[in-house]
């Protein structure tokens, strides 16, 4: 069973997004039931996943060989589509795993029956099993389906509430940026596969020579990915998807752009790290990275909805990550370890901290029927939790210690510093003024006088937003424990483990 | 004329950019997406082409062909198609889903979302 678990991640929400629309017209409670246990067991392989690949290294799972770790056919050549999960694959399963329960607990009592919730939980385990391949599979074509799997389920995501012209729009936005990113992600396939005859990624890295037509593959993936990420300048879309999709989705599309960002380190490092991996390269991600942050946080300060002021936050949030990974690249042996520590630390600190952000704000659009900042006031005397953890996500947010977004900013500034202090002090700023945005919404929502009648979030919902409040505080206090088990080996799976990789798929 | 293919879905790739640039119209968006779609899946297609090879089919191979062009990208190009069409049923949708609500598909004038 264990040894299916890779596949088993990803089948599982797949086929299960399908038949829980047949379950759901037998009965709802089944229904609940029925979404519930996929969930779960996703959850479940994706941790197990996370183990064996910590614990044992690269895991290759091969489909349709009679064994599954039968990765190569007679003469050394890999035919078939394999599933290689290293430690950096395994965190990122890690991230999805806690993203898709966190917003299962949530949507239960967020969506209500009317407003077609057997279709968003549908669609939701469709983005996280998209979300999953994305991060799990080793053949390039395959992750070009996940990607498309992913951009698919996230635009139905955001245009859920088709009874707003709103949300149509921004899903309309992000559709057309998702598919010419797709395209580009394609076409670079193409030339790979049109040169070298294969599309598995440790083979493709070992066949790999740096001509100029990997070159014009590489531009390709860097810039599709890009787009898919929300990069400026291909931003655009991404506040107006975070700030009209329903708050569970919000977190689970987190996790996706931060899937993009996962595959712009497997395609940095592992399939272009032999030949064509630059500091060059490292700088133009670095400085896209800075321009992402300045963007995003001016951007934020003018916003009036509260779901896009956040949204902007959660944009320059991927900046910084974006900026860790240009520095790490640009010093690949010395602090850009420091530097890749920092920017895959942040992703589940980013994660935790702006999803509950989200939820918060999806919980006050439930309340009080608006966002609109001006309209609101003084929830926070009814609304108490969600105060508090609204408050504690935006600390987290800025990089306010002792909590988690310290930690990895922290790691973040040391290595930019040593790279260019100019970056350093540009984003050490950005985040101050992030600070004060998100201060100023968290007093112009919460506090001051009753501005209209609001009731408190049900259970399940403040469970949810619990759970996201507990990793926010723990990884705080103990950011050693889990950068040494969780993001250490990610780490080392970026910068030393390409040979380990190829090994694993390869053979020998 | 060996690259030929690949000049013709280049040009259907920079035609659909050209649509994207120019164009207001929502369903015009759409269509310069699925001009770009068509564009690279000639690009996948025409990778795989051997010149005088026959459909990869071994069953019915006739004796005296002497090349087969190659399946993959083929299989590639069939996938890509259908996602193609998810796509641009989805974006179609949320054109109609526009234009019920604003009564126009300008896109110039749809922008509730800016800045």
């Amino acid at each position: 069973m264990l040894v299916h678990a890779p596949i088993l991640a990803i089948a599982v929400p797949l086929l299960g997004a399908f038949s829980l629309l047949g379950v759901s017209y037998i009965n709802r409670t089944l229904r609940n039931v029925w979404a519930c246990l996929i969930a779960a067991f996703t959850s479940a392989m994706a941790v197990a996943v996370a183990i064996r690949a910590f614990t044992e290294g690269v895991v290759v799972y091969t489909l349709g060989a009679a064994s599954p770790t039968e990765s190569v056919t007679a003469g050394g050549f890999p035919i078939r589509i394999v599933l290689a999960v290293d430690g950096l694959g395994a965190f990122m399963g890690l991230i999805a795993a806690l993203a898709g329960v966190v917003a299962f607990i949530y949507c239960f009592q967020y969506l209500r029956e009317e407003e077609g919730k057997s279709l968003g939980l549908s669609l939701l385990l469709l983005l996280w099993a998209g979300i999953l391949g994305m991060v799990y599979t080793g053949d390039l074509f395959n992750f070009f389906v996940f990607l498309e799997i992913t951009s698919i389920a996230a635009c139905a995501l955001i245009g859920y509430r088709v009874w707003e012209s709103r949300p149509a729009e921004a899903a309309f936005k992000t559709m057309a940026m998702y598919t010419l990113g797709g395209l580009l992600v394609l076409i670079a396939v193409g030339i790979l596969y049109g040169e070298y005859d294969a599309l598995n990624i440790a083979y493709l890295s070992k066949a790999i020579t740096g001509s100029l037509l990997d070159r014009l593959a590489l531009g390709l993936l860097l810039g599709g990915l890009l787009m898919k990420a929300g990069a400026v300048p291909a931003h655009m879309w991404a506040p107006d998807a975070y700030g009209e999709a329903p708050a569970m989705a919000t977190i689970v599309l987190v996790a996706n752009t931060q899937a993009a960002i996962y595959a712009i380190l497997r395609v940095v490092f592992t399939l272009f790290g032999g030949a064509l991996a630059s500091p060059g390269i490292g700088w133009l991600i670095a400085s896209l990275g800075i321009a992402t942050v300045l963007v995003a946080v001016l951007m934020a300060v003018v916003q009036r909805h509260l779901g896009r002021l956040i949204a902007y936050g959660a944009v320059s949030q991927l900046g910084y990550m974006l900026l860790a990974v240009g520095v790490g690249l640009v010093a690949r042996g010395g602090f850009g370890e420091v530097a890749l520590t920092g920017g895959i630390f942040h992703m589940i600190n980013d994660a935790a901290s702006v999803g509950l952000l989200f939820l918060v704000v999806g919980a006050v659009r439930r309340a009080a029927g608006s966002v609109d900042l001006p309209s609101l006031g003084g929830l926070g005397h009814t609304l108490r939790w969600e105060a508090g953890f609204f408050l504690l996500g935006a600390l987290a947010l800025a990089g306010i210690p002792p909590l988690n977004g310290f930690a990895s900013k922290f790691l973040i500034y040391e290595s930019t510093f040593r790279a260019s202090p100019i970056l350093a002090a540009l984003a050490l700023l950005a985040s101050i003024l992030l600070l004060a945005v998100v201060v100023r919404a968290f007093q112009g929502a919460f506090l001051g006088p009753r501005a209209r009648e609001a009731s408190p979030a049900p259970r399940g919902m403040l469970v949810a937003m619990g759970i996201l409040a507990l990793v926010i505080i723990v990884f705080g206090l103990f950011p050693g424990f889990f950068i040494e088990r969780i993001v250490s080996p990610a780490v080392q799976a970026v910068l030393t483990g390409r040979e380990a990789y190829l090994a694993a798929v390869l053979g020998g | 004329m060996g690259n030929m293919p690949f000049v013709v879905s280049m040009i259907l790739v920079a035609i659909g950019f050209l649509t994207l640039i120019t164009r207001r119209n929502l369903i015009k968006l759409a269509i310069g997406i699925s001009i770009i779609e068509m564009g690279v899946n000639l690009f996948l297609v025409s990778l795989g082409y051997v010149k005088g090879g026959i459909a990869p089919i071994y069953t019915y191979a006739p004796p005296e062909a002497r090349a087969m062009v190659f399946p993959t990208p083929q299989a590639l190009t069939l996938t890509a198609i259908v996602i193609g069409l998810a796509t641009t049923a989805l974006m179609l949708a949320f054109a109609v889903v526009i234009y019920r609500h604003r009564g126009t598909l300008d896109a110039g004038k749809i922008r509730e979302l800016r800045g």
